[in-house]
């Protein structure tokens, strides 16, 4: 028997108006993948020659001992003669040891953005009025430009080694005759801040969603989702401009410090900044958790904070776990606001209420000077290829954690 | 006739959700410790009414109540009525199965937990009770621990009820707790039904008329917000009084 076949249906039409969208879009997603995976490539290959240039041995001590104390910036004459002693410097070749003693007090002039002298002395006599600010930040300008021709010349005609201890180190001090790259006070700096503005932000983000999704009449949450979402668009520098202003002074006086700017400020812009993020997230996680949930809880005689609290907040944890992750890389990867309210020291101390620098900021403050192609150059793509993992690694743990284990656990087997 | 104890007293009870009326002028009593089914067409209010005996409309913030629900002759929309404590004495069985994203045995030890027990000899045996009391425990009695979602449908649906009586409820609300199970488990809900009407007084909403027939004593019949007929269940199934309620028993409409 003869089988009838539709020809209509056989017949092909190229479709080529949505072909040629088709392939366009897959253009433009492609190139937007390939720009981060270069930017990614970018920064490592920066980064690269600091291991080939690394030797594990201690480098000989090439610098007369007397070259050593009149160093890029002029020492003031307020300092304590203990922290500048030319002896205590001399002893420690690998610089490892000694300054860890002393770190907590030691304001070194020879980081382009420490703590200037000028700034400490100007600061106590003449209260935190907000002009006292202008000199400083110009005498901080003008003494890293200085600085940074006089000692970088250096290592770009004739590239030094750079020694695994000297990287180990507790002093980042990359601009000066005997440039030090200990990045642990980076990251002391940088863990600090972020612990802060992680224990200040999450809560308040997490506790505000929580009102927004549950508590909240119908207008009043069409007014602060919003609202809130707006502020994670804002511009991080009036952040910083706020805290280093208003926040600074406050915790000053609170807290009776000598300094207005430590990374405890710091971390309350950074909070500042992760406030929206976590709040958002968070907000979607609660709002998406079925109403099925809420409704069983208050059935069986549960109040409507017992219901947020012991059934809601579990059910969403994994948003809510992914939006503290976030919040945390939003800290960690923050510049501006690191950069302006943290004092932006270089010191090895783990008290929240020193000023500290972190990665972020040190990359912000020093690329525009840096010498090209110099290990304080590679040494500041490390720092951004530190940056990189760890958002990439944060991110692969909000995916793998929260899709594997957490949506097994709360959808049965 | 054998005659009940009035449990749940509706009066005049009119409802709106915004400008829209969804129940009207209804006024009914029902007897304890027995099991009265609501039917009717979709959309004819009998869940909405259902849902008026825990306050459970209160989360909609468009709704309104005017008139008077009863419950042991106490008004629960009198503005000294505590919601939080008439839900622990109306528990509440959904339509679709919602059990915590907790353990089985957390699942049922929540709403003890709310009460302030802590002691875990009394919380084991509250949930070995609540659990054979919801035909669950032999079932799940290896695996306590294990999450709730892993159970099926019929058996999620069971844990719902079981964590519905261990709050010790006089009252137990269910609003079409069969319709998305298979027959198997369903006859096995209607069993457990038949059992706790003992204890309970229980009002089912039904969508399957068999089903009322065969759980219940008494059956109402709601029609567009109204209240049609309110009778033993045997009288509405063979010999109903309105014409209304004939042509929906026979499958005439609805």
């Amino acid at each position: 028997m003869e089988q009838h076949i539709d020809k209509s249906l056989v017949r092909k039409n190229r479709r080529w108006g949505e072909w040629l969208i088709e392939k366009g879009v897959a253009f433009v997603a492609s190139l937007s993948i390939i720009l981060i995976f270069i930017i990614f490539i970018f920064v490592f290959r920066e980064a690269m020659p600091l291991f080939s240039s690394m030797s594990l041995e201690e480098p000989t001590v090439e610098a007369p001992s007397g070259a050593t104390p009149k160093d890029d910036v002029v020492p003031n004459e307020d300092l304590t003669p203990e922290i500048y002693n030319p002896e205590v410097y001399n002893l420690a070749p690998a610089s490892a040891d000694v300054p860890a003693e002393t770190a907590p007090e030691s304001y070194d002039p020879n980081a382009p953005e420490s703590y200037d002298p000028n700034a400490s002395a100007s600061d106590a006599s003449s209260g935190s009025t907000p002009e006292s600010y202008d000199p400083n930040a110009s005498a901080e300008e003008t003494s890293t430009q200085e600085s940074a021709p006089v000692t970088g010349d250096e290592p770009a005609i004739e590239r030094e080694n750079v020694s695994l201890a000297n990287i180990t180190g507790t002093n980042w001090q990359p601009v000066s005759e005997k440039p030090k790259y200990g990045i642990s006070t980076l990251l002391i700096g940088t863990a600090k801040t972020t612990i802060v503005a992680i224990l200040f932000g999450a809560p308040l983000g997490i506790l505000a969603a929580l009102y927004s999704a549950f508590f909240a009449k119908k207008w009043l949450r069409e007014i602060i989702k919003p609202v809130i979402e707006i502020l994670a668009g804002f511009p991080s520098v009036v952040v910083g401009f706020f805290c280093l202003m208003v926040v600074g002074s406050l915790v000053q006086s609170l807290f009776g410090l000598d300094f207005r700017l430590n990374s405890f400020v710091g971390g309350i812009g950074l909070g500042i900044a992760v406030i929206p993020i976590v709040f958002t997230i968070t907000e979607d996680a609660l709002s998406s958790v079925p109403r099925a949930l809420r409704e069983a809880s208050l059935a069986v005689g549960a109040t409507e904070w017992e219901t947020a609290y012991k059934v809601m907040l579990p059910a969403a944890f994994p948003g809510v776990f992914a939006a503290v992750l976030l919040g945390i890389g939003r800290a960690f990867g923050e510049t501006m606001i690191a950069l302006m309210a943290t004092g932006n020291a270089a010191l090895f101390s783990f008290n929240i209420f020193d000023p500290a620098r972190t990665f972020a900021a040190t990359i912000g403050a020093e690329m525009g000077e840096v010498v090209w192609g110099s290990v304080h150059y590679n040494m500041l793509f490390f720092l951004g290829a530190i940056l990189f993992v760890f958002a990439f690694g944060l991110n692969t743990v909000t995916e793998l954690f929260i899709k594997e284990r957490l949506i097994k656990k709360f959808h049965g087997n | 006739m054998k005659k009940h104890a009035t449990k749940i007293k509706a009066d005049n009870l009119c409802f709106y959700y915004g400008e829209k009326k969804a129940l009207d002028n209804v006024s009914m009593d029902i007897p304890e410790r027995e099991v009265t089914a609501f039917i009717g067409p979709s959309g004819c209010g009998k869940s909405t009414f259902l849902r008026t005996f825990n306050r459970m409309n209160d989360l909609i913030e468009s709704a309104r109540v005017d008139g008077r629900v009863e419950i042991d002759g106490k008004n629960i929309y009198d503005s000294d009525i505590d919601v939080v404590k008439l839900r622990k004495r109306v528990g509440m069985v959904f339509q679709k199965s919602n059990p915590f994203p907790k353990s089985i045995y957390e699942n049922i030890a929540y709403g003890p937990r709310l009460n302030g027990i802590r002691n875990a000899v009394e919380l084991d045996e509250i949930v070995e009770k609540s659990l054979v009391r919801g035909a669950l425990w032999d079932e799940v009695k290896d695996r306590l621990d294990q999450s709730a979602l892993g159970l099926s449908g019929g058996q999620q649906q069971r844990l719902c009820i079981a964590r519905a009586v261990a709050v010790d409820p006089d009252i137990l609300l269910m609003d079409e707790p069969c319709s998305a199970l298979d027959p198997i488990s369903t006859a096995k809900i209607e069993e457990l039904i038949l059992e706790l009407k003992d204890m309970y007084t229980i009002v089912i909403v039904t969508h399957n008329m068999q089903q009322a027939a065969r759980v219940s004593e008494y059956t109402a019949f709601f029609y567009l917000g109204k209240l049609i007929e309110y009778d033993r269940t045997k009288k509405i199934f063979t010999n109903p009084a309105k014409k209304e309620t004939e042509d929906y028993v026979t499958g005439r409409f609805g």
